[in-house]
């Protein structure tokens, strides 16, 4: 904040009281840009390698020249992936896995929210406490167990839910509904309790100040637990590797690393265009609501 | 008279509106329990049963017909890849959260230091390493680190530093798998760190100029005390997701080489899915929830005290 002040206008006044401050200043700022920049070409080289490989053809990528180099750019990788049918399929299966959990997941924990963050009831702060909790238990504990219970559910019901893309339906609330619950707890407490009462006054109901007052005061919280929840969904590898395997039921991070790694023979570059492309959507998410993603990122420990 | 009537009124009005809100009252636990019950049984059916079945899962023998106690245990007590895993499941975890704080709590002060023009654009920049999905930013680096392509070798020959066989070799497999947990985790302390170091308020340091404070000083007398609270819940948030870790180490290496970089969620997985054995496969991820435990308590504690002070 008073940095910026250096910049514009006000620079020259300050500078006659603290010379050698502002000068240090300088030196200090013109560090903090280096070592930003090592910093980002170390956090930014991995994606950039990836488009790198990715417009390159397979003969030049085994050829011995410069790797950082596109010397003959070919989008020949890009029309080979979107053509294919199995990759479209992964593609399709994440899209619809994604979208379904976004909305299981808002359907669940808004109204849950709105119960715990408002309507004090037997329990609720202890269940509000619980969910958290959940939220801390990783997918890696459950997924054996969850693993045998579906199992012995198709032997008794004879309903086949592994290896179907829709058990994901099931398995991706458990890691979203939790954290978008107690966003949600955190967002909807931080509503001032005038307003409610007001709706109440009016002779609203709780349906009513749910959709009307709450929904439209907390959107940004909605609308950042809703990105939480795509990119939970569309980023999940240990779920579908575990639970999917005929290549018609995979979702795209498991897709593209069983179908396009064929034995001992990796294509890289189209590897690393799949890669890119199952990269797009929570990037494009990010690059248009990097606030409301950030938001939802540290209001996970800075609420509630 | 007048006073009688003027004060009698809100009274009875008081009553009335007592009734009605206990009848509310009534109806709105109903209400409220019916809105949480589909959290209640997602919680209870697919976390909750799923968790104590483990534990019941990892008492039987491999065919699932017979208890065997703590037969499961004791087997992998015995082995030495199970202490192999142990070893590197901590070794990886805390050097993986110690560096990602490290170069959070730099990175976030670089970028507060900037302008805050420019500062939207570089922290857009610097989080895009948390924002890929982790399995496809693996697949990058594990391209990165091919054994005969690898481009970071490339540029090292450029320097005359020999190849270095990232996936090949124990210990700089050890290495790579905690250096890109590390790129996938820093920015998440840098956004996490950012936020806390924008919630000091401006006061405190002038008052601290004015007192003559060196940057050391007010760093240590500001700016660690008042972020101290995020710092540790950051910590302990990513310390669970790092001991739980399965992509990074799958997509590397698979556990290898020679079950070197396994941790509980590999080896649980390569032992429980792709070995058929799911009872030991069980018995292996329940050893996270000791650790897994503490570091719930310690969030837990500070999440109630933050709501005991809120309300």
């Amino acid at each position: 904040m008073t940095a910026a002040s250096i910049s514009t206008g006000t620079a020259p006044a300050r500078g006659r009281k603290y010379r050698s401050m502002s000068r240090d200043r300088r030196w200090a700022l013109r560090w903090s840009y280096l070592c930003l920049t090592v910093f980002a070409v170390f956090f930014l080289m991995p994606p950039l390698y990836m488009l790198i490989t990715s417009l390159k053809t397979s003969a030049e990528i085994s050829a011995a020249t410069n790797p950082w180099w596109v010397h003959h750019p070919t989008i020949g990788n890009y029309v080979e992936l979107l053509t294919s049918r199995q990759f479209l399929t992964y593609f399709r299966n994440s899209a619809l896995v994604s979208l379904i959990v976004v909305a299981i997941t808002m359907l669940i924990s808004v109204p849950a929210a709105f119960a715990l963050s408002r309507m004090r009831f037997w329990g609720s702060v202890a269940l509000a406490t619980g969910v958290f909790l959940t939220y801390l238990i990783p997918e890696t504990l459950l997924f054996i167990p969850l693993f045998k219970m579906f199992a012995v559910i198709n032997e008794y019901t004879d309903i086949q839910l592994i290896n179907r893309w829709w058990v994901l339906l099931l398995l991706y609330p458990t890691l979203t509904v939790p954290f978008c619950t107690w966003i949600m707890i955190g967002y909807f407490a931080s509503i001032p309790k005038e307003l409610d009462e007001a709706a109440l006054m009016d002779g609203a109901n709780y349906r009513q100040i749910l959709t009307r007052v709450f929904i439209p005061v907390a959107l940004p919280g909605l609308i950042a637990a809703t990105i939480f929840a795509f990119t939970v969904s569309w980023a999940q590898f240990l779920y579908p590797l575990a639970f999917t395997t005929s290549a018609d039921q995979l979702v795209l991070p498991v897709g593209i690393i069983t179908s396009l790694i064929k034995g001992d023979v990796f294509n890289w570059g189209q590897i690393m265009t799949g890669a890119l492309l199952g990269a797009a959507p929570p990037l494009i998410i990010y690059a248009f609501l990097m606030d409301y993603y950030i938001a939802g990122l540290t209001s996970g420990a800075t609420k509630g | 008279m007048v006073d009688t009537t003027l004060k009698a009124s809100p009274i009875a009005g008081g009553f009335r509106r007592r009734s009605a809100l206990r009848r509310a009252m009534a109806r709105k636990s109903t209400i409220a329990f019916l809105m949480t019950l589909p959290l209640i049984l997602l919680v209870a059916l697919l976390v909750l049963y799923p968790a104590l079945y483990s534990i019941h899962l990892a008492t039987l023998n491999k065919s699932m017909e017979r208890f065997v106690g703590f037969g499961n245990f004791l087997f992998l007590f015995k082995r030495e890849t199970f202490w192999m895993v142990v070893q590197q499941s901590c070794i990886f975890a805390i050097t993986a959260v110690l560096f990602k704080a490290l170069i959070g709590f730099v990175v976030a002060h670089l970028v507060h230091n900037i302008p805050s023009r420019g500062q939207r654009k570089w922290r857009g920049m610097l989080l895009v390493p948390w924002v890929i999905p982790p399995a496809m930013s693996c697949l990058a680096w594990l391209w990165l680190f091919d054994p005969s392509y690898s481009a970071i070798n490339w540029l090292l020959d450029l320097v005359n530093i020999g190849p270095v066989a990232w996936t090949g070799e124990a210990s700089w497999a050890r290495f790579s798998v905690i250096l890109v947990n590390i790129w996938i985790g820093a920015p998440f302390f840098m956004i996490m760190y950012l936020a806390a170091l924008k919630s000091v308020p401006e006061q405190l340091y002038e008052a601290a100029a004015i007192d003559g404070a060196s940057w050391w000083q007010r760093l240590r007398y500001v700016t660690l005390p008042m972020m101290r609270n995020i710092m540790a819940i950051t910590a302990l948030f990513s310390l669970i997701v790092t001991f739980a870790n399965f992509d990074i180490v799958r997509i590397l290496t698979a556990g290898g080489p020679i079950d070197k970089t396994h941790v509980f969620a590999t080896w649980a997985f390569r032992v429980g899915i792709e070995g058929g054995d799911l009872p030991l496969g069980a018995s292996v991820s329940l050893f996270m929830v000791p650790i897994l435990t503490v570091a719930a308590i310690f969030i837990l504690r500070d999440v109630h005290r933050r709501a005991s002070e809120m309300s």
